[in-house]
């Protein structure tokens, strides 16, 4: 977990740092040390992780989920944007969008993007969103997906067949679990 | 394991350890034939195969680059990923999910059947469909397929429970947990499917039949096998005598070697064994091997494919369980009142968290309609459309001069026009894909587009006629003799089945030809 305490040499370093606190009562909060969190940039100003958020939240609107599960995303972006050519893509598609897009409302913000559906930018943006977004274990709780199960001897002793808001299936059309007898 | 020499033209090569591969190396080697076989990628094990999001796709797919051009929608969509294979021993046995249905009897004869269809490339298969059956029955044996040979189906998961109610409700007839190359109890020396729903991932307890864990260890177990991974085969050499006489390949340091050989034989997936045969070209071969009827990489399919994702008011979880153990066969037959050509299946199909969004959804999903569906993922049931795309001369395999691979050589293109009779039977498909989920009860349901190729076939095809493909009904180059495809290429016209258990069919009738060809001392 991130401490507060940053070095000389971080401080330097950064080139932006996105801030938050987790939900009161969240699934992480409860887990987590601190509900205070940062996530520091490397190659993108505070103002563009903030803006990169807001376009993560625009193309992905989980009302309930976390500004710390969007900081991620922002996080894997500035991974990518120390590549020159993907740094100059945010920026010129961080232009066109213009400097209030971080505190425009959903409607404002779904109206600035909706023209840039078929850019780079946005299929970039698009694709590290869905790609960041979900894959985290704060998604996964989030969303109610267990994730690794080999751990657990899978999912045949564990729920794979519990559903009883339909019938059961004949036997002919699938087959026993088999126990060994 | 064996250890033959670089020198030793006693040799047969088989270049990729797959279906194709894996399979005949394995028939070769327990008939007493040295065997040399070639895989690009690494090996991995049960322990090494990873359930944390992203670490498989890295590990066992073929990621080195190719390109796409034509007018099918993988073209935009998917522009890094046109077609989605393995680069590791097994090959993509090892993130396939285990789907072995048989193609239809009129399906190896769908020229006679489909008739004259303009636009499209359709012969009828060299053989009967009778030959392929006989094989398809000891494949079946082979990999333990469920439903066939009183081996038990799969238990229904909760989302086939979903999938079989919509699916009866509808009216189909034969709606069922699949015939599987997945153990329903244990067999084969391998554990039983517990049901954890990473199939995609390599299988942790090789209830999934792959030639990783079955057919290359008996391989080796012969004393006959010389398995050389992280070796990828670069070049296919002849002598003045036009038969071919070895493969140049690059080790895993990047060195290149040379192996002699007695045969070789291409199974390197559709993509990769097209590039091979046309980088392989000389002055004698102009056009590269195999290819004087320049039937090479063309007639390419993948079969028209596409998903119908829907969400529910209750739970479903549909995560737990295998990845697509579920079938409606109805579809399959030729019904030209339907509008289009040829059958399809309707399979089962789950994803992942991560997957579903990026691999699932169509492209242009975002915003509220794609929150909406996301926030429901525990509500979620699939369903994919996999169908008998036409074959076209023009879509196909060549060598794009303007990219070049780590080595200095051109990359596959591969350049797809949908048939319209695929938009047809696409449409068709995901129409009662959506009305199987709303049928069970769905709130929303959402359509992909064509996904990336996963089913990669008829790019080298077997033919009566040497001027219509490239192979004879024994996978034998038409132009060399001691040159034979063993992959899914080889097949004349795709069907409307996952091709792997065609694959491995025919990989067991070629191996029979193989033996009793170097028995005779014709090859």
């Amino acid at each position: 977990m991130h401490t507060s305490s940053m070095d000389r040499r971080q401080f330097i370093s950064a080139t932006g740092v996105l801030t938050g606190a987790l939900l009161a009562g969240s699934a992480l909060a409860l887990l987590a040390p601190a509900r205070a969190w940062a996530v520091d940039l490397s190659a993108l100003s505070t103002a563009e992780g903030s803006a990169l958020m807001a376009v993560a939240r625009t193309l992905a609107p989980h009302d309930t989920l976390e500004d710390a599960a969007y900081a991620l995303v922002v996080k894997a972006i500035d991974g990518a944007a120390g590549d020159a050519a993907t740094l100059a893509m945010l920026r010129e598609g961080l232009a066109r969008l213009g400097p209030g897009f971080a505190t425009a409302n959903e409607a404002e913000r779904v109206a600035a993007l909706t023209p840039l559906e078929n850019t780079a930018f946005f299929k970039f943006l698009r694709a590290q969103t869905l790609l960041n977004l979900y894959a985290s274990p704060l998604a996964y709780a989030h969303f109610g997906y267990e994730g690794e199960v080999f751990s657990k001897g899978g999912y045949l002793l564990h729920g794979f067949n519990d559903l009883r808001w339909l019938p059961e299936v004949p036997l002919a059309d699938s087959g026993p679990v088999y126990t060994g007898a | 394991m064996a250890s033959i020499s670089h020198d030793d033209s006693s040799a047969v090569v088989i270049i990729g350890s797959g279906a194709g591969g894996g399979t005949l190396a394995h028939e070769l080697t327990r008939r007493g034939i040295k065997v040399v076989l070639l895989e690009a990628g690494a090996r991995q094990s049960l322990a090494t195969f990873s359930q944390v999001p992203g670490e498989a796709f890295g590990q066992l797919t073929w990621l080195e680059p190719r390109t796409a051009s034509g007018s099918w929608t993988v073209k935009e969509d998917y522009p890094t990923l046109p077609s989605w294979t393995c680069k590791t021993v097994g090959g993509t046995t090892v993130h396939w999910t285990g789907a072995t249905p048989r193609a239809q009897p009129w399906e190896v004869r769908s020229r006679t059947t489909y008739g004259q269809v303009d636009g499209a490339s359709l012969i009828d298969w060299p053989l009967e469909y009778s030959e392929l059956l006989h094989y398809y029955e000891l494949a079946e044996k082979r990999m333990v397929v469920t439903r066939r040979n009183g081996n038990p189906g799969l238990p229904a998961s909760n989302h086939f429970k979903v999938f079989h109610y919509g699916a009866k409700k509808l009216g189909y007839q034969r709606v069922h947990t699949g015939y599987m190359a997945i153990n329903s109890r244990p067999a084969d020396d391998r554990g039983m499917c517990i049901q954890q729903g990473f199939c995609v991932q390599g299988c942790k307890v090789a209830a999934k039949w792959s030639t990783l864990y079955t057919e290359i260890p008996r391989a080796e177990a012969t004393g006959n096998l010389d398995l050389r991974v992280e070796s990828r085969a670069v070049r296919i050499e002849h002598g003045k005598d036009g038969l071919v006489n070895g493969v140049v390949y690059r080790d895993a340091k990047g060195s290149e070697q040379r192996q002699l050989a007695r045969i070789v034989c291409v199974a390197a997936n559709s993509v990769e064994t097209s590039r091979l045969l046309l980088l392989s070209e000389s002055s004698k071969y102009p056009q590269g091997l195999a290819n004087s009827s320049d039937q090479v990489g063309r007639h390419f399919s993948h079969h028209t494919g596409g998903f119908a994702f829907g969400v529910f008011d209750q739970p479903i979880r549909f995560w737990r369980g295998t990845t697509l153990a579920g079938l409606v066969e109805d579809e399959t037959r030729h019904d030209p009142k339907r509008g289009f050509a040829g059958g399809y299946h309707l399979e089962m199909l789950a994803l992942d968290l991560p997957s579903i969004a990026l691999a699932g959804f169509p492209q242009n999903l975002w915003g509220r309609d794609l929150a909406y569906m996301m926030d429901r993922y525990s509500n979620m049931a699939g369903i994919f459309v996999n169908g008998e795309d036409l074959p076209r001369a023009t879509n196909r395999i060549t060598l794009n001069l303007a990219v070049k691979d780590q080595f200095g050589l051109p990359v596959a293109n591969i350049h797809v026009d949908d048939h319209p009779n695929n938009a047809a039977m696409r449409a068709h498909g995901q129409r009662q894909a959506k009305a199987l989920l709303e049928a069970a009860g769905a709130t929303r349901v959402v359509l992909s587009r064509q996904t990336p190729a996963t089913h990669n076939m008829c790019a080298n095809r077997m033919s009566k006629d040497a001027r219509d493909g490239v192979v004879n009904a024994h996978g034998q180059a038409h132009d060399i003799r001691n040159l034979f495809v063993s992959d899914g290429s080889a097949m004349s016209t795709p069907s409307s089945a996952n091709p792997t258990l065609t694959i491995v069919a025919l990989a067991l009738r070629q191996a029979e030809y193989i033996a009793k060809q170097m028995g005779s001392r014709a090859i």
